[in-house]
């Protein structure tokens, strides 16, 4: 630790030795990290959306052969015929690694480790070493994940929230058996490497910020990102808990979340445990998942929206503090996910309350970001494109969750396709989004180069069209009763009346998913070959793109610049350009705005 | 060989976005400018008009779904006391969903048009707004007070059983991957029951306690028949892993939890017998009869047998994903008049005489 300081304080003499193995694999710069990150969530995202297109093309077209099944499932589509079990297993895994391996680890891992050196004015994260293990921890865990695959009986597949008993007994599902183990052990690393990249955010921003820099003139990314350490710290270690407690009911005979259990012609000896104290730990995780999942998009949004707009946020110290409000109300929450598991109502009714007061905070944001358009002089990059869809996405999808966080009306549309959709949209496109939109804003500050516009520009717009094509439909299958999570619906012949629809959503996900080529293309040729980038694309005030384009071990070459202003004096009067950065001091007789 | 297929394809694809992108980047006059990446006039001008081109894509996509499937019979038809409730709750919030959607997508959509970038133009430094803002979080919580309010009275009336109503009690019992009911028989009252008592060489498959004076006239069947009109209180028991009783038409669903007994009570309004006759079930039927009709000749063509016509039933599914069989864990629900139900209930065994001797 000490040492590695010592290596950043003397930076400038260049004796600091790379070889290929220190600054490609094993690299202890936030930026390598960062790219390392952005590229292995890039490849867990192709895979889990290979997983999602299979399980829609099986909805779709039931039970009927396909070679696509056949080649990349192998012996679980005998003939090309999808098996019941490696449905649920696509289901299970597809929302692990989405949830977790994307849109966790992808999107806060690369922007996180990019950002917060660059946009606070540090050399690097307050430990590199740390931060270098939390990158490798997140690979042998996806690592781990994926081989699940490979075991003989098949992965984990009890969903994603693995519910005990299902998770537990290895007679009640072929998934739980080595499977489940595999699982729990990717989520165990998984966890050490989230947590061990939240604490280094967290001691970074309130420790190295350069000169000048406070608090109320941070970027809102950084906020965000902050803050959703600060919930993963609080939040990851219980899901951890359920984990342990889960391994020890599975392998050495507890019983935590078991009893009275029949199964197979046989009593088991578990007894007095509960399957609702599981449920408890693993919501107490997977709400704050959520927002540990949408705010590092929502502050990626916020950046981008007021550069391209060339107005600054709106209500900055309101978006401050609905972040704040939005991440102490999703740790009292969770209960929604649960009215109906069997906990008393009276449960029921306050977080019923809790949950609602979520929409307040989130219908701020929504208002502060439509207010920073208005009147602005919008820059319609892919970027901004992404960022305006974010927020439409999470308008569409938050406010179907006042239909789901009505207890009362939850009784009859949970679990059904009302819920996917909800989430769908409102966690994952806009999260997505809110990665797209970082990468495509970024990508000149990681690699050097630009991505190109025009690609960017048919990616988003075909991806838009298709995200509402998927999933507005699907709320109304939802609340025409269809539960989620069935490997087929013929056997119920009151749901045929629905079968079309699920083929105008497969057909949807099929387009919008071969359309992602198109932005694999762009990233994966750009690194290479892009137009050259030059300093400050965007004309950002942030203070990451003071930086030169090549990278250089500490980010600046020289001194850190100290921070004289906050980052939104975009259109400032009395300015000659429409941007003023951040390190340039103010004017004589320009006053701070006290925002 | 498929696999080899596949990547030439996907070869292929990314070759043609290659060329594309060249000749594209050709055309472009601007392309050698540095920061030619960066959105132009012109980018900005036709990503202006794709906005509210996408604006109304939201509006009609919308508008198809609401009147294609916005009156489907599951929606509408509630065959409870308290499903009433639940659907004017669920109208209310769909209404306020439905205003502040389309305004605000309205608005989101036309600032990206309206205040489309142009060079030289100056964009409004406008950075705060007390009264605006009190504004927005004040309209939300009042919005959100009456929906709260509506909501938790209507949650308390439908989880609150008023045992004073003398409710049927019945248990639901679960296990992979099927559904059993138990009747408390004359004395409406439920015998003990654990699974460390099932005993399968006596047929006492759901561990009823055969000393239990309360479980002899107790009576174990596979199809639920409610009487019409009646309070009904479920007590479930599942004996493996979670599973949940959804019951879509009367707006009911509760988990099954191994371990414990968790319980949701109703009261059955329309027979099915009632249901299958109101013109919206006949036009639902009708319609997925048509859709089993177009597959069956399908089928048949393909030397596999027809599909069977559909007549309605309540159903009860399982809706907490519950292992391979999870898609066809069914029961069905017959709703029917007091009268009928006593018949049916006369001719099924107590669980005393169900007993295997050996």
């Amino acid at each position: 630790m000490s040492a590695h300081a010592d290596t950043h304080d003397a930076h400038d003499d260049h004796h600091h030795k790379e070889t290929f193995i220190t600054k490609y694999i094993f690299s202890q710069d936030h930026k390598m990290i960062a790219k390392q990150y952005l590229i292995t969530g890039t490849i867990m995202g192709v895979i889990g959306v290979i997983m999602s297109l299979m399980m829609r093309m099986q909805i779709a077209w039931p039970e009927e052969p396909n070679v696509i099944f056949q080649t990349l499932l192998g012996k679980w589509a005998p003939e090309g015929v999808m098996d019941a079990d490696i449905y649920l297993a696509l289901v299970t895994i597809h929302g692990t690694i989405m949830v977790f391996f994307v849109l966790t680890a992808g999107l806060s891992g690369t922007f996180s480790n990019l950002l917060i050196p660059l946009q606070i004015g540090a050399r690097d994260m307050a430990s590199g070493f740390l931060n270098m293990v939390s990158y490798w921890l997140f690979f042998i865990s996806s690592v781990i994940m994926v081989l699940s695959f490979f075991v003989e009986a098949g992965p984990a597949a009890a969903g994603w929230t693995i519910y005990p008993p299902l998770s537990a007994l290895p007679m009640a599902q072929g998934g739980s058996g080595a499977g489940m183990t595999m699982w729990l052990v990717a989520m165990a690393i998984f966890i050490a490497s989230s947590l061990l990249g939240s604490l280094n955010y967290v001691v970074t921003v309130i420790n190295l910020r350069t000169k000048g820099m406070s608090m109320t003139r941070l970027p809102l990314t950084i906020w965000a990102f902050f803050v959703t350490a600060i919930i993963g710290i609080i939040s990851f270690p219980v899901l951890l808990s359920a984990a342990l407690l889960l391994i020890m009911d599975r392998s050495f005979g507890t019983s935590f979340f078991l009893s009275d259990i029949f199964i197979q012609g046989e009593v088991l000896h578990y007894q007095g445990g509960s399957p609702v104290l599981f449920e408890h730990l693993f919501w107490f995780l997977g709400h704050p998942e959520v927002y540990i999942v949408l705010l590092p998009a929502l502050g990626i949004t916020s950046e981008i929206i007021a550069t391209n707009s060339r107005k600054p946020i709106f209500g900055y110290r309101a978006m401050i503090a609905s972040i704040l409000a939005i991440a102490f109300l999703s740790t009292i929450v969770w209960g929604h996910h649960m009215f109906i598991s069997g906990m008393n109502p009276f449960l029921g009714s306050v977080f019923t309350f809790t949950t609602l007061l979520i929409a307040i905070p989130s219908a701020v944001k929504a208002f502060n970001y439509i207010t920073t358009l208005w009147k602005g002089n919008l820059q319609m990059n892919p970027a901004m494109l992404f960022s305006i869809g974010l927020v439409s996405t999470f308008i569409t999808g938050g406010l179907t969750g006042i239909i789901l966080g009505d207890s009362a009306l939850d009784i009859n549309v949970h679990d059904t396709y009302f819920v996917v959709a909800h989430f769908h949209l409102v966690m994952g496109i806009s999260a997505l989004y809110g990665m797209f939109a970082g990468i495509y804003h970024w990508f000149p500050k990681m690699y050097g180069r630009m991505l190109n516009k025009n690609l960017g520009y048919i990616h988003f717009w075909v991806t838009a069209i298709c995200a509402y094509g998927v999933f507005f439909p699907m709320h109304f299958i939802g609340m025409a009763g269809l539960p989620r999570r069935y490997y087929t619906n013929s056997n119920f012949p009151l749901f045929d009346d629905l079968q079309d629809v699920n083929v105008v959503i497969t057909v949807f996900a099929l387009v919008g998913g071969v359309f992602q080529l198109v932005f694999l293309y762009n990233l994966f040729s750009s690194i290479f070959f892009g137009k050259k980038a030059t300093q400050n694309p965007w004309k950002s005030n942030t203070m990451e793109w003071t930086t030169p384009v090549e990278h250089v071990h500490g980010n600046w070459p020289g001194e850190i610049p100290s921070v004289h202003r906050w980052a939104y004096d975009y259109s400032k009067p009395g300015q000659d350009e429409d941007w003023v950065s951040q390190i340039v001091p103010l004017k004589e007789g320009e006053e701070e705005l006290q925002h | 060989m498929t696999a080899l297929l596949s990547i030439l394809v996907l070869v292929f694809i990314l070759v043609a976005i290659w060329q594309m992108v060249k000749i594209f980047d050709l055309t472009q006059l601007s392309s050698t400018a540095p920061n030619d990446q960066v959105a132009n006039d012109k980018d900005n001008k036709i990503n202006g008009y794709l906005m509210i081109g996408f604006l109304i894509f939201i509006y009609v996509i919308t508008i198809i779904c609401f009147v294609k499937w916005g009156d489907l019979p599951l929606m509408s038809n509630s065959a409870s006391e308290h499903g009433p409730d639940i659907d004017s709750l669920m109208i209310i919030s769909m209404i306020i969903i439905f205003i502040v959607q389309t305004l605000t997508q309205f608005l989101l959509h036309y600032f990206a048009f309206k205040y489309r970038g142009e060079k030289g133009k100056k964009a409004l430094f406008y950075a705060d707004n007390n009264k605006l803002e009190a504004i927005w979080t004040i309209i939300p919580v009042i919005v959100l007070a009456i929906l709260i309010i509506q909501g938790l009275f209507t949650w308390t009336t439908i989880m609150n059983v008023n045992e004073e109503e003398d409710p049927l009690i019945i248990e639901l019992y679960a296990q992979q991957f099927n559904w059993k009911a138990r009747y408390g028989g004359e004395d409406n009252t439920l015998g003990k029951a654990n699974v460390r008592l099932i005993d399968i060489d006596r047929a006492n498959i759901l561990g009823v306690d055969e000393s239990d004076p309360n479980a002899q006239d107790d009576i174990i069947t596979t199809e639920l028949h409610l009487p019409v009109g009646r309070p009904v209180l479920f007590k479930m028991r599942s004996q493996d892993v979670l599973h949940s009783a959804y019951m879509p038409h009367f707006r009911a669903q509760m988990n099954c939890v191994p371990g414990m007994i968790t319980q949701f009570g109703f009261t059955p309004t329309v027979t099915t017998a009632e249901m299958r006759d109101t013109p919206e079930m006949k036009d639902k039927v009708a319609n997925i009869n048509n859709i089993r009709v177009e597959k069956s000749k399908e089928l048949v063509a393909n030397g596999e047998e027809a599909l069977e016509p559909y007549t309605f039933d309540y159903l009860l599914l399982c809706n907490k994903i519950c292992g391979t069989s999870h898609y066809n864990m069914q029961m069905k629900i017959i709703v029917e008049t007091q009268e009928e139900y006593d018949a049916w209930i006369k001719t099924q065994k107590a669980f005393k005489n169900s007993l295997v001797n050996n």
